[in-house]
């Protein structure tokens, strides 16, 4: 992708995109950085997990969080809050490690990750975290409250933004291709879905479970905005998440190919897996390679 | 059927749009027109629909309200799910579609998206029961069995027209999700002879009797008034206790009106399982009560295809059906076997 201007705020406060691009994708970079390493910490305290997912989508929830999405940290509810939803429930962990450095999260808490009586649980619950929008986990029904939220919102004048994570195992759900349908015909232009494409569901890789490519061309068909990049390439993300912000008539989807374990070599060459078994002393050699790969 | 009758049989087509007995007083879309009298109150209040406005009585809303109305198209799960999103930025949505595509195909999203964090939904469902004679995809006979497990959810059943018109802005008052088994068309008017308003979660005694008490839900009760009325004739004194909140129970007006001697009767157009019949059986063993509760429902069967006076007969929620199993009970006889025997009785 080419380098886009940045386009003028139509909703009544800007997001925090300010400063020049190179400062944006560094400043995002630095809190994907500080979102794997939250996300690690997390993983050692279950010993296993998601953890291979978070670290895949890091550089996205960085990009949305630091850069995209319009929200007051100290107030989860703000009625013209951007909504964010996260329909893939397992992904919890890297939320979590995002609202950490959202401020919406103490840090200190993600030790509870998944604890009894934590406000962190295994799959993510409105109900139990600030700055979790709607109870994932049960997959494609994101999309679908999207849909309402983002009509309601227009129906009541409210220009905030509805964003929802899905990923491409997410796609084989019917309800997430009937909302797709329902955002194009109402015009929902202030809706934005972003698909992690990890290639990777729970019974194995994504072309073998069932086929969804090809992904860009089917959301296209459907009457929706689409480009695809690379989700680990933070200056490809914030071209493509400006130019989705001015589009307007239609919906807009962000197809985003990551690498499950991307900063942390031991992961990413690990054989790829829904649920990653990491062992006890892995977890400092993760570490230590993600503070290794910062500066690159 | 091997009948060579010439007699002209009656057909699927037969109360198509409404379940009323010939000459009986009607109310026409008693639903979309309450809704449109609290819409002109509540700004909030919005309609959506999976292709089937014209089929739930939204459309009398959709044409008053259009730009309060969404149309999700034939798609339930989007429907319920979007109703969730609505009720998420403060609307207070009324989602309508038959009972089988709420119940049977979007139940994950009514659960998940609309009961689990409290929402203000408001589910309506046409077709409850046995009130189509398209056969099981339409016959939503396992509803109340499906619904009664999900947790927070208000489940109405109405009697007639007047119990709509009360009962919806109730239900938008009342802060969690609610499902409506809705009445359409041309509704009989009934309760309106009645000392009677519809109150969410209560029990109300629309007469009082000696023998026999009837506890009923939905059309059912009218059905047990109108046996209530035949049966008076032969001298036999019976209460109706109509139950239009399914859930929450009132169990405390059931364990009063059965903790008697009079025989306890169950009416309902749903399934013998999992309904008001189970409902109100498991209400009395969970007290102690040691009464036998006989149950009109239909069979744990799906149904046949057909015209609906003759299937009300046939699986026994007909007046007729009703009166004769009561006189079997009380006279110690053996019931009709309504389901092997379809011979139908005279309406």
């Amino acid at each position: 992708m080419t380098s886009l201007t940045t386009p003028t705020p139509t909703t009544p406060e800007a997001a925090p995109r300010t400063g020049d691009r190179a400062e944006r994708i560094e400043r995002i970079r630095r809190a994907a950085h500080r979102i794997r390493h939250n996300a690690l910490d997390m993983g050692e305290v279950q010993g296993q997990g998601y953890i291979g997912q978070a670290l895949g989508v890091a550089d996205v929830l960085a990009t949305v969080y630091t850069d995209q999405l319009r929200f007051r940290p100290e107030d989860p509810h703000w009625p013209d809050r951007d909504r964010f939803l996260l329909s893939i429930g397992h992904y919890a962990i890297a939320l979590y490690a995002a609202l950490a450095e959202a401020g919406t999260v103490p840090l200190e808490e993600l030790e509870t990750y998944g604890s009894d009586e934590s406000r962190l649980p295994m799959s993510a619950m409105a109900s139990y975290t600030p700055g979790v929008e709607i109870s994932g986990g049960s997959l494609g029904h994101g999309l679908p409250v999207a849909t309402g939220m983002a009509l309601g919102l227009r129906h009541q004048g409210n220009g905030a933004r509805v964003l929802n994570l899905l990923s491409d195992g997410e796609l084989d759900e019917g309800s997430t291709w009937e909302a797709a349908l329902a955002c194009a015909h109402h015009g929902l232009d202030n809706v934005t879905a972003i698909v992690d494409v990890n290639a990777l569901q729970a019974d194995g890789p994504t072309a073998g479970v069932l086929r969804t490519e090809p992904v860009t061309d089917k959301w296209r068909a459907f009457g929706w905005h689409a480009l695809r990049v690379d989700g680990n390439d933070v200056g490809a993300l914030v071209d493509a998440f400006d130019e989705l912000r001015a589009h307007r008539g239609s919906p807009s989807v962000l197809v985003c190919d990551t690498r499950i374990g991307c900063g942390v070599p031991l992961l990413e060459s690990r054989e790829k897996a829904h649920f990653m078994r990491v062992e006890e002393h892995e977890w400092q050699i993760a570490r230590d390679q993600l503070e290794e790969g910062l500066p690159r | 059927m091997t009948s060579t009758t010439p007699k002209k049989r009656l057909t699927t087509s037969a109360m198509i749009a409404s379940f009323a007995d010939p000459g009986q007083r009607t109310t026409s879309a008693p639903f979309g027109h309450a809704l449109n009298r609290l819409a002109e109150q509540r700004p909030e209040v919005v309609g959506l629909s999976a292709d089937l406005a014209k089929y739930t009585d939204m459309h009398v809303f959709r044409d008053a309200h259009p730009d309060r109305f969404f149309q999700m198209g034939m798609a339930e799960q989007s429907l319920l799910g979007a109703a969730a999103g609505m009720a998420e930025v403060g609307l207070v949505p009324f989602a309508s579609t038959y009972s089988v595509f709420a119940t049977r195909r979007a139940y994950d999203f009514l659960c998940l998206d609309i009961a689990e964090p409290g929402l203000n939904v408001n589910v309506v469902g046409a077709l409850p029961g046995l009130t189509t004679g398209y056969g099981p995809s339409h016959q939503a006979t396992e509803d109340l069995a499906i619904l009664r497990g999900c947790p927070g959810l208000t489940v109405v059943d109405p009697c007639d027209s007047v119990d709509i018109e009360q009962a919806v802005p109730a239900l938008a008052d009342h802060p969690g999700p609610t499902y409506l088994r809705l009445l359409r068309g041309a509704v009989p008017t009934v309760l309106d002879e009645y000392d009677y308003r519809f109150e969410l979660g209560k029990a109300a005694e629309l007469r009082t009797g000696r023998d026999v008490v009837l506890i009923s839900t939905g059309l059912m009760t009218m059905r047990a008034l109108q046996a209530a009325a035949r049966l008076e004739a032969d001298h036999v004194d019976v209460a109706v206790l109509h139950v239009p909140t399914v859930k929450p129970l009132d169990t405390e007006a059931i364990l009063r009106a059965a903790r008697t001697d009079r025989l306890v009767v169950t009416l309902e157009n749903h399934t013998v399982v999992g309904g008001l019949a189970e409902a109100v059986a498991s209400t009395l063993a969970f007290a102690g009560a040691t009464t036998r509760v006989v149950p009109v429902a239909l069979p744990d069967e799906f149904l046949a295809a057909g015209a609906l006076p003759t299937l009300h007969d046939r699986y026994g929620l007909s007046t007729d059906a009703v009166v004769a199993r009561v006189r079997a009970e009380l006279g110690g006889a053996t019931a009709p076997r309504w389901v092997s025997e379809p011979a139908p009785a005279t309406a």
